[in-house]
């Protein structure tokens, strides 16, 4: 373990030539998070704080998340630029790099619900313990929708504010002014009394010396004059003229290329390949055999992937050659029979209360296994040399990716450096857990050392390795009362996950997740299991009105009287798509509501079946997550995240046969395009709540509120996805 | 073989077997990484560059099939000090997100600018056909269409 020590802390003032770098707010009783360094690097002496000031007068924030699309850099920065009080001209953000140091800690708090609500007190304590059990879990990661709630709301703000108030009192020992008399402002701190001003870049060689506060004063919303305000991108101008780098960027001095063929079906691994169809070709340098594929080393990409398919890889059988789509669904479907769960939730008489119901509507919904499908295939660059792995590539997690690279290399973590570069696309696939692309790329480049090898994956290869959004199947029924309310809900679907529970009061619940593991990879994509969820509780509400003859508006609102937050986002929906108004001839609406990562998003589809297929005119979505940092990004990952929903609820879908999956480029995997693309409106309810997450929470209600729309206009229920009519 | 190509306005030389996409020779060869690798087989637009002015997927183009015509990247669309309007207009609408496919998506408006410069909804719709997964859509048509309203100067880029 690093030792924390304030000869360290001493040390990292000095490293930013002068400057000020401060962390996360100070805990009493736990090491001080807001400088630590550890001390004991070999020599080599890592920059841990998220705060540096030069003297130039320039801001750097130190941003432990990376790049994706969603805007986090941007609003990470603002926040902490916010409480700094610093000139949002002269601030410049700097990704952390992949060490411990960095591991956030916040993300377990926003998902631990025992620790969200901990007193006041404790909380620094919580603070570091959390931080504790990331660092060792190896996280540093960009996903649940968590860098704003996170480490921007729990920990850049108060970096931000302490920064600020030791640069205010360095300002009062050198003009020998009580503290009270100094005031901060775009970057700048000045003595009312005297008029005298010394910039940030000037004071911060004292304030470094300094010690942080441990409660440093936040401000007050209202006093706010960079977040909420619409901030253009940091990231955006490098992406317009093709200068920004991606993993799959990255060049290095005697580099060569390398393409792979893992086994099709998942799990199998290999057991013979003939490497000479492959070493005969032009270009090619080695052909390197893995525990489960066989990769080509070319000078090239194409010649590597020329190479790649002059092999017949042959993989073992593990008994799974015959799996279907329809296998697989038949498993779920058995276990759904089955007596083996695990109850997710119950109340009232549980599923008792349906035995005698006058009346119950029974469904079974299923989805599909989905692909994420980043537009930046899968890709990792490897060096091993003088004892050290580098590591090349764009992950969502830095610190996972280094502990599988010193797995794979055979070196301890210390020994491995991870460049994270931007994200063409993530989603979800790469985070930990998920990283294949880096273990195979640090094996090759073992075979390649000590010349750097670039693994790029084919579309191929990527369509058909990857942690797909489990097909799952759920069976929902309910009693109706008299009044056509339900008094009873009782659900079962395989996969456990508390995004099954429900928002609408209803006295009588059961619901509960079985088992039925298949050999397809599975992993997170863009909102987890609240697709699927989303899904099938919001279609299911809404034969619940109709069979009830409601408006499916006024059916969920009758349900959700205790939720404030709901009825106000499905409310603005409505009124956004002019819900009480009929639809265009040949046209219809559909709602729905979906709680995630903390934020409640109502949408209106509207619809149309245009040469028999579904065409979404119009989608309006209301958000509620509680504030907002930078509202045109927010608004673009709404925007973002109905045609991502979109993809899965009308154009594709991943299916097996042979035991592999039978997809493979966009050609039999088409995606949404722009003649495709609805017409979004997004508006934000600022509820004051706690702040909710946004990367993710766009995505559930859409594949609901089109089913409903489609039900709406056809009078045909869609009970499984993408939309067929 | 070798080749040469006119690349931005450039004469560059390239070794390369006849059938290497030309998107590899650009990005692998000469260092223009601007220019996407998505798919491979043409059906996502990230590696669109201009041929002769009109949009192209590299991917598909054997780099020896374009000897003597006149190739233009993304680095070459416009110079850096003063960028094309729909470079321009992608910031003001802030339309990137992973920014993985925006190049592709840039070169592919540029192209259907520089034959119409004020296209329809139905137009943009039908000749600009990249992916993306980011879901910017919106946003591109929006960016389209107020470089295609705005006063021009000097006719198409």
């Amino acid at each position: 373990m690093n030792k924390w020590t304030r000869r360290a802390v001493i040390a990292t003032g000095g490293l930013v030539g002068g400057g000020l770098a401060l962390g996360v707010a100070g805990i009493a009783f736990a090491p001080n998070r807001l400088r630590v360094t550890p001390d004991n690097r070999d020599g080599m002496p890592q920059l841990t704080t998220w705060v540096k000031i030069a003297p130039d007068n320039t801001v750097s924030v130190v941003i432990p998340h990376c790049e994706m699309g969603t805007g986090v850099h941007t609003a990470l920065a603002m926040m902490c630029a916010e409480e700094l009080e610093a000139d949002w001209n002269q601030v410049r953000i700097e990704e952390a790099p992949g060490v411990d140091d960095y591991a956030n800690g916040y993300l377990v708090r926003v998902f631990v619900p025992a620790v969200v609500s901990v007193p006041k007190y404790m909380e620094r304590g919580i603070d570091f313990w959390t931080f504790k059990l990331t660092e060792m879990m190896d996280l540093q990661v960009t996903g649940g929708s968590s860098a704003v709630r996170g480490t921007g709301h729990l920990g850049m703000r108060l970096a931000g504010a302490g920064a600020k108030a030791m640069l205010l009192d360095a300002a009062a020992a050198q003009w020998k002014v009580p503290v009270a008399e100094c005031s901060a402002k775009l970057s700048k701190v000045t003595h009312s009394g005297s008029g005298r001003t010394l910039t940030y870049g000037e004071l911060a060689p004292a304030a470094a010396l300094l010690s942080p506060p441990v409660h440093p004063q936040l401000k007050s919303r209202e006093d706010y004059t960079i977040v909420g305000k619409a901030t253009p991108r940091i990231d955006i101008p490098s992406k317009v003229n093709g200068s920004a780098t991606y993993g799959v960027d990255v060049t290095l001095p005697q580099m060569v290329y390398a393409t792979i063929a893992a086994s099709p079906v998942h799990g199998a691994k290999l057991v013979s390949v003939d490497t000479a169809p492959a070493e005969a070709l032009p270009g090619v340098k080695k052909v390197v055999k893995l525990e489960n594929a066989v990769a080509v080393v070319a000078d090239g990409y194409w010649r590597a992937l020329k190479g790649v398919r002059a092999l017949a890889p042959k993989f073992e059988d593990t008994g799974k050659n015959d799996e279907t789509s329809d296998t697989i669904y038949a498993a779920i479907g058995k276990a759904l029979d089955g007596d083996q769960n695990d109850k997710v939730f119950s109340s009232g008489k549980g599923a008792d209360a349906l035995q005698g119901a006058a009346k119950v509507v029974e469904a079974e919904y299923r989805v599909p296994f989905l692909a994420h499908a980043t537009m930046e295939p899968m890709n990792a660059t490897a060096r091993i040399a003088d004892g050290r792995c580098e590591v090349w590539t764009g992950v969502q997690d830095p610190l996972a990716a280094r502990a599988v690279a010193a797995k794979a290399s055979g070196l301890k973590p210390e020994q491995v450096t991870i460049h994270n570069q931007q994200l063409g696309g993530g989603f979800g696939r790469r985070l930990p857990g998920v990283m294949d692309f880096v273990d195979q790329a640090v094996r090759i480049a073992k075979e390649t050392a000590p010349a750097p090898v670039k693994l790029i994956w084919s579309r191929e290869e990527d369509i058909q390795h990857d942690f797909y959004r489990p097909a799952v199947v759920g069976r929902y029924k309910a009693a109706l009362a008299d009044s056509g309310a339900p008094s009873a809900w009782v659900s079962k679907f395989n996969i456990s996950d508390a995004a099954a529970l429900l928002p609408y009061a209803i006295e009588h619940q059961d619901i509960r997740a079985y088992q039925s593991p298949t050999h397809v990879r599975i992993g997170a994509w863009r909102s987890v299991a609240h697709t699927q969820h989303g899904f099938f509780t919001e279609s299911f509400v809404d034969e619940l009105a109709h069979a009830a003859g409601k408006d499916p508006l006024q059916y969920r609102r009758d349900l959700l009287a205790h939720a404030p937050r709901h009825l106000a986002a499905l409310d603005k929906a409505a009124e956004m798509a002019g819900w009480s108004t009929p639809a265009p001839t040949g046209r219809a609406r559909g709602i729905a509501v979906v709680e995630s990562f903390g934020s409640i998003v109502a949408e209106v589809a509207e619809v149309e079946i245009v040469d028999g297929r579904v065409k979404v005119h119009s989608v309006c979505a209301a958000v509620d997550c509680g504030d907002v940092i930078n509202p045109d990004t927010a608004t673009a990952q709404v925007e973002g995240g109905i045609v991502f929903g979109l993809s899965a609820a009308v154009f594709n879908e991943v299916t097996i046969a042979g035991g592999r999956v039978a997809q493979s480029n966009f050609h039999d995997l088409p995606m949404p395009k722009l003649a495709d693309a609805p017409s979004i409106k997004v508006e934000f309810i600022r509820s004051g709540a706690a702040l909710g997450g946004l990367g993710e929470p766009g995505v559930p209600p859409v594949a609901p509120a089109i089913a409903n729309a489609v039900f709406a206009l056809t009078g045909k229920r869609v009970r499984s996805l993408p939309v067929r009519v | 073989m070798q080749i040469t190509l006119d690349v931005n306005g450039e004469s560059r030389t390239a070794e390369v077997d006849e059938d290497t996409p030309l998107l590899w020779v650009l990005r692998e060869t000469l260092g223009l990484t601007g220019t996407k690798f998505g798919c491979g087989i043409a059906a996502c637009g990230a590696c669109t560059v201009h041929i002769n002015g009109a949009a192209m997927r590299s991917c598909s183009v054997p780099a020896s099939s374009m000897q003597g015509q006149k190739i233009t990247t993304i680095e070459g669309l416009a110079p850096k000090e003063q960028p094309h309007p729909l470079q321009a207009a992608w910031i003001a609408h802030q339309v990137p997100q992973c920014g993985y496919c925006q190049s592709g998506m840039i070169m592919a408006a540029a192209a259907l600018l520089a034959r119409n410069p004020q296209p329809s909804d139905a137009e943009i719709s039908a000749e600009v056909t990249n992916i993306c997964r980011c879901g910017t859509y919106e946003r591109v048509r929006r960016a389209i269409h107020s470089v295609g309203q705005a006063p021009r100067e000097g006719g198409a880029p």
